[in-house]
């Protein structure tokens, strides 16, 4: 068990990305306050996400992740402080992100087939009014294909499994053709096989420059899979390169009263 | 025979006819949104809601045009929504609460001045109860035109926008996360549905237009799985129940409409939801005992565990 959690920046995989710091942000945020009514769900968060990294964020349940997350699409009201997507504004940069939504947050029973909701990401290009043609389509079928589906393109979307549907999401924001991608929790509920191949593409992204900011659960896979890491409680506990800023202190920080339960799983000899 | 010939010939059965088909068109295609975004009770709180603008709106006017009165109540229905979107968002209350709320209050406003207009100099209350079960019979060809011209305006903006509607009714949060204006596209798309409300205020009744809103969804969505298919055939399967309903009432012994198209509707919406293939109780049950018999009965046969 401490095998897969010891901090694993491989060797191949540092090579092949530049150093973290002398590449421009894809994500900078300054500042940042969300509140639900009275009570903060995100507190005054500085944050810097580089390009090209495979980014985790990670907390406790109630940590502010996927407010974070929405807060960078301008899909809550923000209280104060600033978010800069790609060198700049949000507006500015829409077409470039691809989003990746929680599965929970649709209604599966939609009378839509795969196809048509991977067809979803071309619209942010199409503009308004314009029908997705024969361009738009083909270029959903291909997302399909990359995440393995071409063969349920036309199956009704409440016929596939809960990983097929998550692929069919990812294959959405495939089809957005975008350089930063936004993910909340894609390998929630998904087999160990789907989680490989999910996996295998956001690190081919990756590996092709683009940006890829997931809300993570699973502090055991999590060393393995990224190489750049967000600890989320309200505030930002610590952001950095993923070894680095895996440590028991900083996960002592992020899940407080939480903490035995990490002790029991993590072990603090497998964290330097 | 007789009734092709009376449907072309006959004023009174023409128009109620038309008017009713529209109405389960429109009603049909915009209600199936409403269903598919869950407010299947939108349309009931819209239509309650709308009572009191039709009151207020003759009180003012002194006018029983029904444009003069479906716009009052187009008014109120509209009030009546935003008063429900606002206090979602911005309060704890679920929907279903204030679905509740702004139903009884709005209604309950609306046969207050019902009540005080039977009071008023040139009683008989204008005929304005007519408003709460309906009364296709009194629909005119000015009527039908009418509703024909907003039917057309609703249908052609749902063509437009089908697109936009569709990821809407799906996913908001990701249509959000393109840049478009979600709450202006909700705002739009509920007032298309108040617009077939209004309509059917005149022709079913306030009491009996939310099966309108949900009926035609609920019987196409047993047909098909495909949002392109289920709109249009709503469409059709409202337009008949209004025909239908209409025919019935008029040439039966005097029935009243309304409840005709509505029982029309029903018969439309327990026909499909037992015999449509793929969804359907009867073709799913012929499916499990072809299963059973296929797959259990011959292990049992064998005395294999099961």
């Amino acid at each position: 068990m401490t095998a897969t959690l010891a901090p694993t920046p491989t060797a191949p995989l540092a090579a092949a990305v530049s150093r973290p710091d002398e590449r421009a942000a894809a994500v900078a945020v300054r500042g940042l306050t969300v509140a639900y009514r009275d009570t903060p769900v995100l507190w005054n968060i500085d944050l810097d996400i580089p390009a090209g990294t495979l980014t985790a964020i990670i907390g406790p349940n109630g940590a502010g992740k996927s407010t974070l997350l929405k807060a960078l699409l301008g899909l809550v009201p923000v209280a104060a402080g600033t978010a800069e997507i790609l060198g700049g504004s949000l507006a500015a940069r829409r077409r470039r992100i691809g989003y990746v939504p929680q599965r929970g947050s649709v209604d599966w029973q939609f009378p839509t087939n795969a196809l048509d909701v991977v067809t979803m990401g071309t619209y942010g290009r199409l503009g308004w009014i314009r029908r997705p043609g024969r361009a738009e389509r083909a270029r959903a079928r291909q997302s399909l294909e990359q995440v393995g589906l071409a063969d349920f393109a036309d199956r009704q979307i409440s016929q596939l499994s809960g990983g097929q549907q998550q692929r069919v999401f990812l294959a959405r924001a495939l089809a957005q053709d975008a350089d930063l991608y936004i993910m909340d929790e894609p390998f929630a509920g998904v087999d160990a096989q789907t989680e490989r191949a999910i996996i295998d593409l956001l690190q081919t992204l990756r590996n092709q420059g683009k940006t890829v900011v997931c809300v993570h659960h699973d502090l055991e896979t999590a060393p393995a899979y990224f190489d750049w890491l967000v600890l989320l409680n309200v505030r930002a506990i610590a952001a950095g390169p993923f070894a680095s800023t895996f440590t028991a202190d900083h996960l002592r920080a992020t899940y407080g009263g939480a903490l035995t339960l990490l002790r029991h799983r993590v072990g603090s000899g497998a964290l330097s | 025979m007789t009734v092709l010939h009376d449907l072309i010939f006959d004023y009174t059965l023409r128009n109620v006819a038309l008017g009713s088909m529209l109405l389960g068109i429109i009603s049909g295609v915009l209600g199936s949104y409403a269903m598919l975004r869950r407010q299947g009770l939108l349309g009931d709180t819209l239509a309650h809601a709308a009572l009191p603008g039709i009151c207020v709106a003759f009180m003012l006017t002194g006018s029983r045009a029904t444009i003069v009165l479906l716009l009052g109540a187009g008014i109120a229905g509209w009030l009546g929504t935003m008063l429900l979107l606002h206090t979602v968002r911005e309060t704890k209350l679920s929907e279903d609460t204030m679905l509740g709320v702004v139903l009884s209050v709005f209604f309950g406003v609306g046969v207050l001045l019902l009540t005080m207009l039977q009071h008023w100099e040139n009683a008989n209350q204008a005929g304005l109860d007519r408003y709460l079960f309906g009364q296709a019979a009194a629909l005119v060809a000015a009527d039908v035109r009418l509703f024909a011209i907003l039917g057309a305006v609703a249908l052609l903006v749902v063509a437009l926008f089908a697109k936009e509607f569709k990821l809407l009714a799906f996913d908001p949060a990701f249509a959000g996360s393109l840049g478009w204006p979600v709450r202006g596209f909700d705002v739009l798309l509920t007032s298309l549905l108040i617009i077939a409300v209004v309509i059917g205020l005149q022709t079913v009744g306030v009491v009996l237009m939310a099966a309108m809103v949900i009926g035609p969804g609920a019987a196409a969505r047993q047909w098909t799985d495909r949002l392109h298919v289920m709109l249009p055939l709503a469409g059709v399967f409202g337009g008949a129940a209004g025909v239908i309903g209409a025919v019935i009432s008029v040439q039966a012994a005097r029935l009243p409409t309304g409840p005709m198209i509505i029982l029309s509707l029903t018969a439309i919406v327990v026909a499909s939801l037992l015999l449509a293939p793929r969804h359907g109780l009867v073709p799913e049950a012929i499916r499990r005992r072809g299963h059973h018999a296929r797959l259990v009965a011959p292990s049992l046969s064998r005395g294999d565990p099961a």
